[in-house]
């Protein structure tokens, strides 16, 4: 097992006591591509980032559980933890313009994640890491990579961003990819053609995904399993292809909101929130 | 490097409107002041009309506008009049006093970044922590602390109790006018002459003054540093940086301190002309020969001449350290070329 998550609980400090943003989650994943869907705050990027501790500060975080390829991550030192990040697992986040350093060159942030991980390569030259960043650049695409290794981030479009990014990630070879809406700040022509080089890479590469997204068809096409969140809980865990026959009251209003164009409604569905939804499949009868 | 260029060519054309509009301005104080020139220079003793006659000399019965363009066509000259007081060309006198301000100035400031700054970045990086806390009570006594208070505090304690620093001025007498002035920066030229014990001296003597004028800046320095780094390190590209398994060194100093690095040198700027321009009271208290104490006295003697010169000196190095921190910054920060 890459990921183990085992009752997993997440809380913070408010003024009016803690406060539970991810309420005893259990995953676990192999070499397989995981998608997370729920809406914003159902704590799924909570979950994906606890994996790489990569919590904010004041996050209190527990688990009978939380293991990555066997390594217990609540117990792991925060060197053990940087052997981890980047070098076995790497994180795609929502929107370049903000994730991507803007006073470094595209180049050079990507060389800096090449050099981080390998001895050999961290005693390499200037030249040859320079070399390997374009390298990189070529893997996720990008037609002019020399130009773009030059380029700083406010000089990429959106989709030229995420490449890099994606291709930052890539870098030391990871195991496991965690993308945490990689393409919600995208166009949505751009935003196939993103997700299709993450499916192709993450395929190529043997490596394990995690894809956090509130879009249910798009997860439903890449990953081969979905874990449905809804208020700090996975309400529903179930393969890819069954979305449809989704049981939960909650996946399945989430499907009826969905605009068709072969059966066009009159009106839209909204959700209904029931309070029973905050009960899992399987914890009532 | 071509941004800085086109800054360069900019320049040009701003500063000297800038300086025409300073000089102006000191004139115009110069003369609406209820003081007569004439007076301070002749005393109230003179015959009327002697004083009238040194009236006519001096241009002082012409229009104001008249005036003004004489004071100007003799500033390209590089002429500022001379010195009531010392009977000098102005010029001159700056070229004496402003060394030593120079001197003093760069030593604060030059401590104050070594320490104000990595201050600042460790107070940020542990936010809430007990030396966070010590640093902003140190910053909020260095900022509230008038500097007048802390040079005589510091010249009661450390010179007249314990006695490890010497006393006021830049040199003890016998080492005074030891050394040729090359640079007139005393502990410079005391190294270019090869005389140590004159460079321990003038290093003694530079010590406490530039240490009270550094006390007040790392307090500004740090402060903003602080702000500036909880600011960044709040980035998404930390993030980033973090996910990539990068050392916690490298976050901070190549990530978010780089990030920084652009705001700061404004601050820096500023910093270092306040330090230039503002060291008439430490310049006082430690009898420190500099502009500041230049400027005080003539103000006091009412030497128009020397105060507007001193003025425009001040002005000037505003208006350069302003230009050179645009143009650093056109080349730390990629977004703005």
């Amino acid at each position: 097992m890459l990921v183990e998550i085992k009752n997993l609980s997440i809380r913070f400090p408010t003024p009016q006591g803690e406060s539970e943003a991810v309420r005893g989650v259990s995953l676990s994943l192999g070499q397989e591509k995981l998608g997370i869907v729920g809406e914003s705050g159902s704590g799924k990027s909570l979950t994906a980032r606890s994996i790489l501790k990569l919590l904010p500060g004041n996050a209190r975080i527990s688990a009978d559980r939380l293991a990555f390829d066997g390594t217990d991550v609540l117990a792991a030192s925060e060197a053990d933890m940087r052997a981890i990040r980047g070098r076995r697992a790497g994180l795609i986040l929502q929107d370049p313009k903000y994730a991507l350093n803007p006073v470094m060159t595209a180049g050079s942030q990507i060389a800096e994640a090449w050099r981080a991980h390998r001895p050999a390569n961290a005693r390499a030259g200037r030249k040859e890491a320079a070399e390997a960043a374009v390298d990189l650049l070529a893997q996720v695409q990008i037609r002019d990579p020399d130009r773009v290794a030059g380029a700083y981030p406010h000089e990429l479009s959106g989709g030229m961003g995420q490449r890099v990014m994606i291709a930052m990630m890539l870098a030391p070879s990871p195991d496991l990819l965690i993308a945490d809406e990689p393409t919600s700040a995208l166009d949505a022509t751009v935003q196939a053609e993103i997700l299709r080089l993450v499916e192709d890479l993450v395929s190529s590469r043997g490596m394990g995904l995690i894809l956090i997204s509130h879009d249910l068809p798009l997860v439903s096409h890449v990953c081969d399993r979905v874990a449905v969140m809804y208020a700090g809980q996975v309400v529903e865990e179930l393969p890819a292809h069954d979305l449809r026959h989704a049981r939960h009251g909650y996946t399945r209003g989430l499907l009826e909101c969905l605009p068709s164009l072969i059966h066009p409604q009159k009106r839209l569905q909204v959700l209904n929130r029931d309070p029973a939804w905050l009960d899992p499949i399987g914890a009532r009868g | 490097m071509r941004a800085s260029v086109r800054a360069l060519a900019g320049a040009v054309v701003t500063v000297p409107i800038t300086l025409l509009g300073l000089a102006l301005v000191t004139f115009l104080i110069g003369r609406v002041m209820p003081i007569d020139p004439v007076l301070a220079i002749l005393g109230d003793r003179a015959p009327e009309e002697v004083i009238a006659r040194t009236r006519i000399e001096m241009g002082l019965d012409r229009p104001l506008p008249i005036q003004f363009f004489r004071y100007i066509t003799q500033l390209m000259h590089g002429d500022l009049g001379n010195s009531v007081m010392t009977s000098h060309p102005v010029t001159e006198d700056i070229a004496h006093f402003f060394p030593a301000t120079i001197e003093l100035a760069t030593t604060a400031m030059l401590i104050a970044m070594l320490i104000g700054i990595p201050l600042g970045v460790f107070a940020a990086v542990r936010q809430g922590s007990r030396l966070d806390n010590v640093v902003r009570v140190f910053c909020l006594t260095g900022q509230s602390v008038p500097v007048f208070v802390l040079a005589m505090l510091s010249l009661l304690v450390f010179y007249a109790r314990l006695g490890w620093a010497p006393g006021t001025g830049r040199a003890d007498v016998v080492f005074q006018d030891m050394v040729p002035e090359n640079t007139g920066l005393l502990t410079v030229d005391s190294m270019i002459a090869g005389d140590w014990d004159s460079f321990r001296d003038a290093l003694a003597h530079l010590a406490q003054p530039a240490g009270v004028l550094a006390w007040f800046s790392i307090a500004y320095i740090a402060r903003m540093t602080r702000a500036f780094m909880l600011d960044a390190l709040s980035g998404e590209y930390i993030i980033t940086a973090r996910a990539k398994g990068l050392s916690a060194a490298r976050i901070i100093w190549r990530h978010a301190f780089g990030n920084i690095a652009v705001r700061l040198v404004t601050v820096l700027a500023l910093t270092y002309a306040g330090l230039l321009e503002g060291a008439v009271i430490t310049e006082t208290v430690f009898s420190w020969p500099g502009l500041g104490q230049y400027l005080t006295v003539s103000l006091l003697n009412a030497d128009m001449n020397a105060v507007l010169g001193a003025t425009l000196v001040v002005g000037l190095v505003y208006v350069v350290l302003n230009l050179l921190a645009d143009m650093i910054y056109r080349m730390l920060d990629p977004r703005v070329r």
